[in-house]
């Protein structure tokens, strides 16, 4: 942004006043002054009375019948020739016209940023992955295919991942209808906000020490004589489905409530003014309408549950019955230093959670149609 | 809206708080139990350990060369809510306030980060990172983090851009401002509440986010959680009191952010990513 605007402000005020009344989102700026080079005339009375304002406003105003000048006439005013300015509109009105101008331009840093460090990693991933250490094209998805420590991570991890979500899902939803009732829920979703602030890694050092043999959960059991033993709930399975609970839960929860506070209150209260019970009104009315909300909340619940990670291994069994395809992909990657094999398993966690969202969101469609007329009928 | 009155109904309604309820209380007995762990000398069989003690702090404290971790914490989470700004509130503004083609393919690639887990795209991009020589240090942890939080900030400030009168803007043009002068003046002071909002987020995310640190950040660039990660995997090298000690530390710098966070945003707003 190198110009400065203040200096070229007396002169250019009058055709600045009539641009933004005209086309309010295409007031011309300085940014689109520093895109003079691609597409402005370079015959500007003075490098910055040019820069979008005394050349742009003219363009910016564009009287209809100048706007539809036909293409032909284009070429010559990006080269330059005060004549044919004034007739045809420049590339960069052309461009403004579409949306296209210094503003727009702001957004480029944020799209090269995320091109350049989430679409490459992706892509070079991808290709990495058919460059394996050894063996054809293909050999890492051989490789993980056909040897069942490899194979049976994604069975493994989807038995984790799925009860887990549909819990978390299922509770949410009950909580979630009465919760909209309250006044101060501000309390509430506080305190269920602590986990998910804390994140996985201090959720498993926690539930380490309050599950233990020695924490207060067996402690309980034992004093009210429910177990004769300490039972054993860290290092297997139950450890980490437990983790993704208080961590899962909450989130699940939030997302499920901003849903239903989403509903209009009055299309159940018409329900109840026709005589419709608080089941039917929940299951005819509210539910239907939930369903997409419901469907994003799954998705995305599942999702964050499949790459489980730091809690397979610190609350888990990650040698046992939870090795997780997200440990198999890290001892590939930082245990083996096979990036190529690494690559191939993200791709293929992926995948997996590419499948399982587009069966969800193909799903709600399939589900939302029927329903959701009769509700609105 | 509507209430029940009806016996079966109170009891649903009941049985609901009763889970609620059970649910807080466990999470909060599990806070308390590391809490209460990191202050206990002997903890063996009782419900609350034999007696009282500071010195697991100061033992974490030395040990785990926590001044040199928070210091790193801090740069990094410094940097990334810096830079997460810079990029992401001129990017919100031109998606709020322009039509151009494309611009639901721009919207995608800003979703994409959010939604995919840092798991599955940080493996290729630690990958990278580790190819540029970048991994390892502190600036290809903070370019790690900074790919959830950038399009996380566009999302955010999006409806907060919307909600400002373009008139307003174009006063300002009237008057002379350039778009530097614009930011400066008149969009920045409008827009702190949702700076505000997007930046303490994106600190209180930062602070937490283990995968992405973990898998980028070398022996000198780890943050804090990264380093609670190693002390829990290799326990029994250390004693659990420490590392609960130090857990203490870390939960103590999440939620004084998340208090001073709550201030300005609300609490779904943590949550609800995918939400435009």
């Amino acid at each position: 942004m190198p110009a400065d605007p203040t200096r070229e402000g007396p002169p250019t005020a009058p055709a600045g006043t009539g641009a933004p009344r005209a086309v309010p989102p295409n007031v011309p700026s300085p940014l689109a002054g520093t895109g003079a080079p691609r597409g402005t005339p370079p015959n500007a009375p003075s490098p910055l009375a040019g820069e979008g304002r005394g050349e742009g406003a003219p363009h910016a105003n564009p009287v209809p019948g100048t706007a539809r000048t036909p293409p032909a006439a284009q070429p010559p005013p990006a080269r330059g020739g005060g004549a044919s300015l004034r007739y045809a509109p420049s590339m960069r009105t052309r461009l403004r016209n579409r949306g296209l101008d210094g503003v727009t331009l702001l957004v480029i840093p944020g799209v090269l940023f995320v091109v350049a460090l989430f679409v490459y990693p992706f892509l070079y991933g991808l290709l990495l992955s058919f460059e394996p250490k050894e063996g054809g094209w293909l050999a890492n998805y051989v490789t993980f295919f056909s040897d069942p420590f490899l194979y049976d991570t994604i069975g493994k991890t989807l038995l984790i991942a799925i009860p887990a979500t549909l819990l978390n899902v299922v509770l949410s939803i009950p909580v979630a209808m009465r919760v909209r009732l309250m006044r101060h829920q501000k309390l509430l979703t506080t305190i269920l906000v602590i986990p998910i602030t804390l994140g996985t890694v201090l959720v498993a050092e926690g539930l380490l020490t309050y599950l233990g043999p020695r924490g207060w959960v067996n402690r309980v059991l034992l004093e009210f004589g429910l177990a004769e033993h300490p039972i054993r709930l860290v290092h297997n399975y139950w450890g980490v489905m437990l983790s993704l609970i208080i961590s899962g839960f909450p989130f699940t929860f939030l997302l499920t409530l901003s849903y239903v506070t989403g509903i209009d209150p009055a299309l159940e209260n018409a329900g109840a003014m026709l005589g419709a019970r608080a089941r039917e009104r929940f299951f005819r009315i509210i539910l239907p309408l939930l369903v997409p909300g419901l469907a994003i909340t799954l998705a995305l619940s599942f999702v964050q549950a499949f790459s489980v990670f730091p809690s397979a291994v610190l609350l888990g069994a990650p040698a046992g019955p939870t090795r997780v395809i997200s440990i198999a992909a890290y001892t590939a990657a930082f245990e083996q230093y096979d990036y190529s094999m690494a690559s191939a398993i993200a791709m293929i966690m992926a995948a997996v959670q590419v499948l399982i969202v587009v069966a969800l969101l193909g799903a709600r469609t399939l589900v939302f149609r029927g329903p959701a007329s009769s509700g609105k009928g | 809206m509507r209430r029940e009155t009806t016996l079966g109904a109170r009891l649903w309604s009941t049985l609901i708080w009763v889970l609620v309820a059970f649910f807080i209380l466990n999470l909060l007995a599990m806070i308390a139990s590391v809490v209460v762990n990191s202050f206990g000398t002997r903890w063996f069989t009782t419900w609350l350990p034999a007696g009282w003690t500071t010195r697991w702090y100061t033992l974490a404290w030395d040990e785990f060369q926590l001044p040199q971790i928070l210091l790193v914490t801090l740069e990094v989470v410094g940097a990334t809510v810096i830079l997460s700004g810079l990029l992401g509130v001129p990017a919100a503004y031109a998606m709020a306030r322009r039509d151009f083609p494309g611009k639901s393919l721009v919207l995608l690639l800003f979703l994409l980060p959010l939604m995919v887990p840092p798991i599955t795209y940080g493996i290729p991009l630690a990958t990278v990172l580790y190819q540029a020589h970048l991994a390892g240090t502190i600036w290809g942890v903070i370019l790690a983090n900074l790919v959830p939080t950038v399009p996380f900030v566009v999302l955010i400030m999006i409806p907060f851009v919307e909600q400002i009168d373009p008139r307003v803007e174009a006063a300002a043009r009237v008057f002379g401002a350039g778009t530097l002068r614009l930011f400066v003046q008149v969009l920045v002071p409008l827009l702190t509440p949702g700076i505000l909002a997007a930046l303490l987020l994106v600190l209180v995310r930062t602070v937490a986010m283990f995968e992405l640190t973990f898998l980028t950040a070398g022996p000198t660039s780890q943050t804090l959680v990264v380093a609670l990660y190693y002390a829990v995997f290799a326990a029994g090298v250390r004693p659990g009191q420490s590392i609960d000690a130090m857990a203490v530390v870390y939960m103590v710098t999440t939620l004084i952010w998340l208090l001073i966070a709550l201030r300005f945003v609300n609490p779904t707003q943590i949550v609800g990513r995918a939400k435009r």
